[in-house]
């Protein structure tokens, strides 16, 4: 069974000296030199073991970041879990309605800052562009706020005039309450809004990772929504403790709900981000190692061709000589 | 071609597991029942009808009881802060929140309030056992199902609080906020005063 592998094998790297693929072609060319009609031992081998060693450092690299994303992802993962309760309250108050038609849109896309995570921020660009789509209409005015590197980099492509802010090296010290609070202010503070959509990856498991969109409404939307019933229409009901007006107290709630949901996605989308660089890394290490043991083969293969060329020359030219 | 056979298998194994969505993820995060917003998913199928739309928090939250005929005799009460949900669906007496216009009760069956809180102590009545915490500031709201939701930026068990450095804070504040000069010091030592005498009452009432 697996002598018919290897016989295969052989067979597909002769058939196909034209590919796309850079290492077909390399195997290519050393057989090439393989069948040189001066019937000399090739330096090919010594390609092939340059090869060999590349990948072999890209496997141990691979392999290395997959344990620190590994050991990253579990002291966040459980902050994640407590921050959940967080968000709870407000949407058991406010109800939840994306389906808003409002005329002031912001598009708050959380990404990261580091590569090589896999395809979740692709995704989150993505999910904001048709939402973006969706949420355009006469009248109607949609801006970004671009939360890492990665997304900015993908939006300023195509919608660079449409994007607000970019705020980027959130994750240079751990994430906490008090730094997000500060960026909801910051950002609520310049950024004319209605409704808020903060676009993230919820972590669902460190294989599966669900793109997530919450919606924050202003407190005039609100007042708006309630008054017309619907989702909001029991939020009339509610008496407001205290001395400061309905305005101000729902002002204030908008403002809170915005720093506490936003804390929540942050953190979802950082345990989300490391979810998917230790998947992206564990399966590079795995396809180096698989490119390493083809590459053995193919260097074991070369290496006794030459040999057999050898002895066969010594064999012919002992018998030319007796014979 | 057997050596691919396991990879193969853990890779369908694993593709089976991030698909369903039921038991394996976290106990804190059940999608009991997947209530979407049906007029968003339409909508969204014209603007992008290859992409799938993205799910909302309220598919993500345990549906919550209607609001009872008869008034329930245990408050559920949910304590949330940014790093931890101090307490969740716990019954209770009685909760008392130190709302900006001074201490409110919450009993079951209480009116539905959206309340913002001020620093004060927060106590948690069950039977005999009483719980106190000191918090900084936050929103209480009162369902009319008799759930009470308090979230907090910060708050702090009363036996975890160091007498000692209390005073030192107020005192450090008070000298500030009679030393303040522009309208921005003199709200910041405002607020260290206020927390900080609530925390003073806290320790002593």
């Amino acid at each position: 069974m697996a002598m018919a592998a290897f016989r295969r094998e052989g067979r597909r790297f002769l058939l196909s000296p034209i590919s796309h693929k850079p290492s077909t072609v390399a195997r290519s060319a050393i057989l090439s030199e393989e069948f040189h009609p001066s019937g000399t031992r090739s330096i090919s081998t010594q390609v092939v073991r340059n090869r060999m060693k590349s990948v072999r450092n890209i496997q141990k690299i691979t392999k290395a970041m997959k344990m620190v994303a590994a050991s990253k992802l579990r002291a966040v993962q459980v902050r994640t879990e407590n921050s959940r309760g967080l968000w709870q309250p407000f949407t058991a108050l406010l109800g939840d309605v994306p389906s808003v038609d409002v005329k002031k849109n912001v598009i708050v896309t959380i990404t990261s800052d580091k590569g090589l995570c896999g395809g979740i921020n692709s995704t989150s660009v993505k999910i904001s562009k048709s939402l973006y789509k969706f949420t355009s209409g006469p009248e109607k005015e949609t801006k970004y706020v671009v939360l890492g590197e990665k997304g900015k980099v993908q939006l300023v492509r195509d919608s660079k005039n449409s994007i607000e802010m970019t705020i980027t090296e959130l994750q240079k010290n751990p994430l906490n309450y008090t730094q997000v609070s500060v960026l909801a202010d910051d950002i609520l503070k310049n950024v004319e809004y209605d409704a808020l959509r903060i676009i993230f990856n919820k972590f669902h498991s460190v294989v599966s990772f669900i793109p997530t969109v919450s919606t924050i409404l202003s407190p005039e939307v609100v007042e708006r929504e309630s008054e017309s019933g619907g989702k909001l229409g029991d939020l009339d009901s509610y008496e407001i403790e205290g001395s400061e007006t309905k305005a101000e107290v729902l002002q204030n709630l908008a403002e809170f709900q915005f720093s506490c949901v936003l804390f929540n996605a942050a953190l979802e989308n950082a345990c989300s981000e490391l979810g998917a660089r230790m998947s992206a890394m564990d399966s590079s290490s795995r396809n180096a190692g698989e490119m390493l043991d083809r590459l053995t083969l193919t260097y074991n293969r070369t290496r006794q061709a030459s040999i057999t060329t050898e002895l066969i020359e010594i064999i012919s030219g002992a018998s030319a000589l007796t014979g | 071609m057997y050596r691919q056979a396991p990879r193969l298998l853990i890779r369908a194994l694993d593709g089976g597991r991030g698909g369903r969505l039921i038991g394996r993820a976290f106990s804190t995060d059940v999608p009991a029942a997947s209530v979407e917003d049906s007029a968003f998913v339409e909508a969204w199928k014209k603007v992008a009808p290859n992409l799938e739309p993205p799910k909302t928090p309220l598919s993500f939250m345990r549906p919550r009881p209607p609001t009872p005929s008869s008034i329930p005799s245990k408050l559920t009460v949910n304590f949330v802060l940014p790093y931890q949900s101090e307490i969740s669906n716990k019954e209770v007496d009685m909760v008392i929140v130190p709302a900006t216009t001074g201490q409110m009760g919450v009993l079951p069956g209480h009116v539905a309030t959206i309340a913002e809180l001020k620093p004060g102590v927060l106590s948690v009545h069950d039977g005999n056992e009483v719980t106190k915490y000191v918090v900084s500031s936050g929103f209480a709201f009162i369902h009319a199902n008799s759930i009470a939701d308090i979230v907090a930026v910060e708050a702090v068990p009363v036996d975890r609080i160091d007498p000692s450095l209390v005073q030192k804070g107020l005192a450090d504040f008070t000298q500030k906020l009679s030393s303040a000069t522009t309208d921005l010091e003199k709200a910041e030592a405002q607020i260290g005063v206020d927390v900080h005498s609530a925390l003073n009452a806290a320790l002593s009432g």
